[in-house]
């Protein structure tokens, strides 16, 4: 039996080494990859993302606790941690805040170094999603590195992006505009047992309004909600909630988890699940198609042959799109 | 998804065999205390080039087997200062095996007495340190326990 098959009936060995294959992109990682394909696309795939220190882990842990009880999910967590730019090492430490799913065989939790890749996630962490979906995990947590601002990968990757904020780390509307709003499906002030939370949410709200000036925001139990106009239907379009939430306590966890499973329901609906599927789908194969040709022309162009076109560039001799036809040679026109 | 170009793509902590970066899963198993010892360590060997999977306190045997399954690592480094690890060390061991993991290299750190050292490496302990060990002896044996 290949690892793949033995993966598809249940083997956790066989699927830790199908991981362990394909974060490594190794020719064993990329055929299971290829024979697991048609078993994917059915999970839900649940980004979250945020600053560091926001408390993601702690939000990672509650809500897969809550999916285990509540609706026995089957939940995989991808968490993804620096590496040194330096040495390579890194120190991978999420699972520290995930102390709680130990001993549940339904949660498996994998940690990946993000190996030079910017952006918040490892080259190889959608690779890893599409095992763990093949493996039939209901529910897929993708926690990025906590970088900062725009990490646009992970939006691009999961059906549902959660932006966690924590009050305190700048809350004026500049810091907090950038990227969050092409991302956010969900926005979360964790830590909202400290002070400064009404400062975070006003702050959101306020760029949420930005946004969004023509829609019907109003403030109700703490969330946001949206009055469509009597003629759109309701699903048109998706206005991010915000909500607080104590990781720690867990407090605000069903809330969350609720409202996770409306945007499910609205990707649905809305035939938004399945137009980013198609993007995702599209933006991979883009990947992969760029890194083959790039390996393929490194392949058929001699190094010294490149150097001496780059010279030319470099002496003003040639234009860059001038160089770049003569090192093609017809190829791929 | 852009590449860092300046950060090395195969450092020397690529374990020989897979071609691939050592993991180590390192775990405070056990009540007592303090991980100052286990922090210095994980970083120690982030430094040398190696992946590090710090799981934290109070862990079980049963929750370092499982985290070293899911997370398919190279070699356990078990940090002990209680005393307990005649009772914790053998129980480990025994959980890596029943989940097929025999090929992990275990080495741990701590107070251990040196009547304790044989038994120890019969069951397959591959290193053992006591509070005065340098971090470049345990990196030089991580990495040799790479290449057996
Ligand atoms: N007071 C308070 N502390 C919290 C809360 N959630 C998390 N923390 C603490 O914040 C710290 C960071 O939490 P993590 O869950 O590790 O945060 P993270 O965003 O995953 O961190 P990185 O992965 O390092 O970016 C820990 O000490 C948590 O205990 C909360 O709701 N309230
Ligand atoms: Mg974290």
């Amino acid at each position: 039996m290949s690892l793949a098959e033995q993966l598809l009936s249940g083997n956790r060995l066989a699927l830790t080494r199908l991981l362990t294959q394909v974060e490594n992109d190794t020719p064993e990682g990329r055929a299971a990859l290829t024979e697991l394909f048609p078993h994917t696309g059915k999970a839900h795939l649940i980004g979250v993302t945020g600053a560091p220190g926001t408390g993601k882990s702690s939000l990672v842990n509650r809500l897969a606790l809550h999916f285990r009880r509540q609706e026995e999910r089957r939940v995989a967590v991808v968490a993804v941690d620096p590496s040194s730019p330096f040495t390579g090492g890194a120190v991978l430490g999420d699972r520290v805040r995930m102390r709680d799913l130990s001993g549940d065989t339904g949660v498996f939790i994998r940690s990946m170094a993000s190996r030079g890749s910017l952006g918040g996630l490892a080259r190889t962490t959608a690779g890893l999603v599409q095992i763990f979906d093949a493996a039939g995990f209901d529910t897929i947590l993708i926690e990025t590195v906590g970088a900062g601002q725009a990490e646009v990968e992970v939006a691009r990757l999961a059906h549902t992006t959660l932006v966690i904020e924590a009050p305190g780390l700048g809350d004026d509307v500049q810091a907090i505009k950038a990227g969050i709003l092409e991302i956010a499906d969900i926005l979360v002030v964790n830590k909202a047992d400290r002070p400064g939370v009404e400062n975070t949410l006003k702050a959101l709200k306020s760029v949420l309004e930005l946004a969004h000036p023509v829609r019907h925001v109003f403030q109700h139990h703490g969330k946001l909600e949206v009055v469509a106009a009597a003629e759109e239907p309701v699903y048109s379009s998706w206005i991010p909630p915000i909500l607080k939430t104590v990781a720690t306590e867990g407090e605000g966890i069903s809330e969350l988890a609720d409202e996770i499973a409306r945007h499910a329901g609205y990707l649905r609906e809305s035939g938004d699940w399945a137009a980013r599927e198609r993007s995702r789908l599209g933006s991979e194969l883009d990947a992969l198609l760029r890194e083959t040709l790039v390996r393929r022309f490194r392949e058929q162009v001699s190094k010294s042959r490149y150097e001496d076109v780059l010279d030319k560039v470099f002496q003003r001799e040639l234009a860059p799109w001038e160089a770049v036809k003569m090192l093609l040679n017809g190829r791929f026109e | 998804m852009s590449e860092q170009k300046t950060s090395p793509e195969q450092g020397d902590a690529t374990s020989p065999t897979e071609g691939r970066r050592i993991r180590v899963l390192v775990a405070k198993p056990g009540l007592d205390g303090h991980d100052r010892g286990a922090k210095v360590v994980a970083r120690a060997l982030r430094d040398a080039g190696m992946e590090v999977i710090y799981t934290g306190l109070r862990q079980t045997p049963e929750m370092v087997a499982e985290a070293a399954l899911q997370e398919d690592v190279d070699v356990v480094g078990l940090s002990i200062l209680s005393g307990a690890h005649m009772a914790l060390v053998p129980r480990v061991l025994e959980l890596l095996k029943a989940n097929g993991q025999e090929q992990v290299k275990v080495f741990i750190g701590g107070i251990i007495p040196d009547e304790d050292l044989p038994r120890l490496k019969e069951i397959g302990v591959t290193g053992v340190y006591g509070p005065g060990a340098s971090t470049e002896d345990i990196i030089r044996q991580v990495k040799a326990a790479m290449t057996e």
